[in-house]
């Protein structure tokens, strides 16, 4: 089952992407969804708004999935509550 | 008709300096004029450092009544131009006026404008913006200045295609002259992108770099945004010469493409197919070219498809070319870039000094051509290219000659 964050994920994904409900998992890929620099970019922004966090710009290039995406925020939200 | 193009003026005001004698020194000694942002409260910013053309004092070349018509990028613009102008030691008068062309490149315009004027608008809730807002922020603004100023009554017009539209519009200028549709013409283009809106706007895009801008170089973080203005004076060589002008160049070739491919990733495809279609304006084979003034805007895809597409288009011969970006030195002036780094390249063929690849640490295998890193180069080169390649996939590229033997 995925985890409530994989899910606000997912729906970001699916909402900038305009993808059909369903289409997006836990296990996609940005290849597989057909996601380029320029969707990435627009996503990180929807993200970084959902999550009321800052994206660093280098951490970008590492961003290829669902899980990237969860496990990156995962690690801002722990930095931010402990600053 | 077709008749060679000589160079007879140059104007230049960027973050190197506030002339071209400033900026070639900066140029021939690899100086890059990189430096904090101030022209934009840099507590609202994520990024630190711009190219902001520190030596530009609007005072010094405008009257208060006149600032107040002119956006900073016609501000600059005049400012290159007027340089250019009196360099090549023209007056308009005997019927010249009406056969010179003006031809400006911008990407921006009047946006300091624009962002001036929605402040005003939304957070002080002015109930009427300043009447000069419009002709302030128009595109042409620059190019209708000069004009009215030299009295330059010809075809004039501007080009706004992004990064690529100066060399768009020294192109078209070009042929102008080259195909007798003008007898002389200024060419160029102007660029003042520090505002708030549009920074924010190029943060958001995630290609700027936190600290300088090193294109070709394995540590590449992105580009850095740059101001200022370029101009040229050309007419045709036999006309050049009759008069006693001093030759500092001439404009051999231009080619244009467009990538049909992304609104922001490049193709070297694209790319390739304008350097070839400037060679073949040109009338040159690849062999003769033996520099190149790079696009290099040290973004992390723009350098490798800049490096592929140069290989596609050379062939063997681009193991014996020098290419550097300039932008390592002025920023990215988007819209004047093409201006700044024309005078860059014809300065480079006539003094026989390469400017370097500033800021560079060390080489990516992606981007293996020879980039001068770091230090200038003394060379006598014949023929060289300067390539621009915009965002939206327009591609622009001119080739320029060392000034003739007479």
């Amino acid at each position: 089952m995925p985890t409530q964050l994989t899910e606000r994920v997912i729906k970001i994904l699916t909402e900038t992407q305009h993808l059909d409900p369903g289409r997006v998992t836990a296990e996609s890929t940005f290849e597989e969804l057909g996601i380029d620099s320029l969707d990435g970019i627009n996503i990180v922004f929807a993200l970084e708004n959902e999550f009321g966090i800052d994206i660093p710009d280098d951490s970008l290039p590492e961003l290829r999935s669902v899980q990237d995406i969860a496990a990156g925020i995962e690690k801002l939200l722990a930095g931010k509550g402990e600053g | 008709m077709s008749r060679r193009v000589a160079v007879t003026g140059l104007g230049m005001v960027c973050a190197l300096g506030g002339n071209v004698d400033e900026a070639r020194k900066a140029l021939f000694s690899g100086r890059p004029g990189i430096g904090p942002v101030t022209l934009v409260n840099p507590d609202l910013l994520k990024i630190r450092n711009g190219a902001e053309a520190r030596a530009f004092n609007p005072d010094a070349h405008f009257e208060a009544k006149e600032q107040q018509l002119l956006d900073r990028f016609a501000q600059l613009a005049l400012a290159a131009a007027a340089e250019a102008i009196a360099d090549a030691g023209l007056t308009f008068t005997g019927g010249l006026g009406a056969r010179t062309a003006i031809v400006t490149g911008t990407s921006a315009a009047g946006q300091t404008t624009v962002d001036d004027a929605s402040v005003e608008l939304y957070r002080h809730n002015a109930p009427r913006l300043n009447p000069l807002t419009i002709p302030r922020t128009m595109s042409n603004a620059a190019a209708s200045h000069i004009s009215m100023k030299y009295g330059i009554a010809g075809p004039a017009w501007t080009v706004s295609t992004a990064c690529s539209s100066s060399n768009h519009a020294i192109g078209q200028a070009f042929w102008m002259v080259r195909h007798g549709l003008a007898d002389c013409a200024i060419a160029g283009g102007s660029e003042a992108p520090f505002n708030l809106g549009f920074l924010k706007s190029w943060e958001a895009m995630r290609v700027l770099s936190p600290d300088t801008c090193r294109p070709f170089s394995k540590e590449r973080k992105g580009l850095i945004l740059g101001e200022g203005a370029g101009f040229l004076v050309i007419e045709p060589l036999e006309a050049a010469r009759a008069r006693g002008a001093s030759i500092l160049g001439e404009i051999a070739g231009f080619g244009m493409s467009a990538d049909a491919h992304h609104i922001t990733m490049p193709s070297p495809e694209g790319a390739a197919a304008a350097m070839r279609a400037a060679l073949e304006n040109a009338g040159l084979p690849p062999e003769a070219i033996g520099y190149i003034n790079a696009h290099g805007t040290g973004t992390s895809a723009n350098d490798p498809t800049e490096t592929q597409a140069i290989r596609a288009a050379f062939g063997p011969a681009a193991d014996r070319l020098a290419v550097s970006s300039t932008k390592s030195m002025h920023g990215h002036a988007l819209g004047a870039a093409g201006a700044l780094e024309a005078v860059a390249t014809i300065l480079a063929l006539r003094d026989g000094i390469l400017p370097p690849t500033a800021n560079f640490l060390s080489p990516d295998p992606e981007c293996d051509l020879d980039v001068i890193p770091n230090q200038p180069r003394a060379a006598r080169v014949e023929a060289a290219l300067s390539n621009s390649f915009a965002f939206g996939g327009l591609n622009a590229v001119l080739v320029f000659k060392a000034p003739a033997a007479p």
